[in-house]
């Protein structure tokens, strides 16, 4: 087993914003692999539970953590009540926690 | 955290994208945390260091160099050596076929020219890497 790190920055609503994510990810988790993404920039707009076709809800319920970058919601005026509940506030701190874990490959988008 | 070292490529250049700001706190919470951090700056990356760039008034505003306060690339990137000075330690090294193209050689104090097979090396030789590829 291989924890990976996916960092989403994009739109997930820009075309083909998060397929790229949404495949490999839940492709990653399918060959149990320990699997996080984190939500950074944009990446962060797809974790409101209003926002309409969101792809995080399928990562999920594969079993994927999903993190959030604080920094980048407070930028956009998103408040942690607004977030699905299975996606978690986190920080860069956290991240870069991550990055030094053992055996972790860290993937950015 | 001792004997952990992070590597993050780098290519987007300054002004351009919210990419650099995110490395630049990647950078800043590795150090923080005791964690040494090489830097490879590619193509347009190699200017964020550049030592030319400079602070400018907003004339639709109004506003002086001074009420602006604009942050430079250039001065983040000069804090960052400053925090990584010793131990931990940031090695900021420029691609010096990208600086060449770019006209980009008179970077702030501390940033070293190299190569790809630099990135390769601080690769090989730490705990993690991340390139921060341009969209």
């Amino acid at each position: 087993m291989t924890n990976y790190v996916f960092i989403e920055s994009r739109d997930p609503f820009d075309p083909n914003g998060s397929r790229f994510i949404v495949e490999a990810v839940t492709g990653l988790k399918r060959l149990d692999n320990q699997v996080t993404v984190f939500l950074v920039q944009n990446g962060v707009l797809g974790a409101r539970r209003n926002a309409r076709h969101s792809h995080l809800p399928a990562l999920t319920r594969a079993g994927v953590k999903v993190l959030a970058d604080d920094f980048s919601l407070r930028e956009r005026g998103i408040q942690s009540v607004e977030l699905f509940p299975e996606v978690q506030q986190s920080s860069v701190d956290a991240l870069v926690d991550l990055l030094v874990h053992n055996a972790t490959k860290a993937v950015w988008h | 955290m001792l004997n952990k070292t992070l590597t993050l490529a780098l290519m987007d250049p300054p002004y351009e994208s919210a990419n650099s700001t995110t490395a630049f706190r990647i950078i800043s919470s590795a150090l923080r945390k005791g964690i040494n951090v090489n830097v490879f700056a590619y193509e347009g990356a190699v200017h964020l260091p550049f030592k030319e760039q400079a602070p400018h008034p907003n004339p639709v505003k109004g506003t002086s160099v001074e009420q602006e306060d604009h942050p430079t690339t250039k001065a983040f990137v000069a804090s960052l050596l400053q925090m990584g000075a010793g131990d931990p330690l940031l090695s900021w090294v420029n691609c010096g076929l990208c600086v060449d193209e770019r006209g980009a050689a008179n970077s702030i104090e501390g940033v070293k020219r190299g190569g790809p097979a630099d990135f390769f090396r601080m690769a090989h030789e730490s705990t993690n890497s991340l390139v921060i590829a341009t969209k």
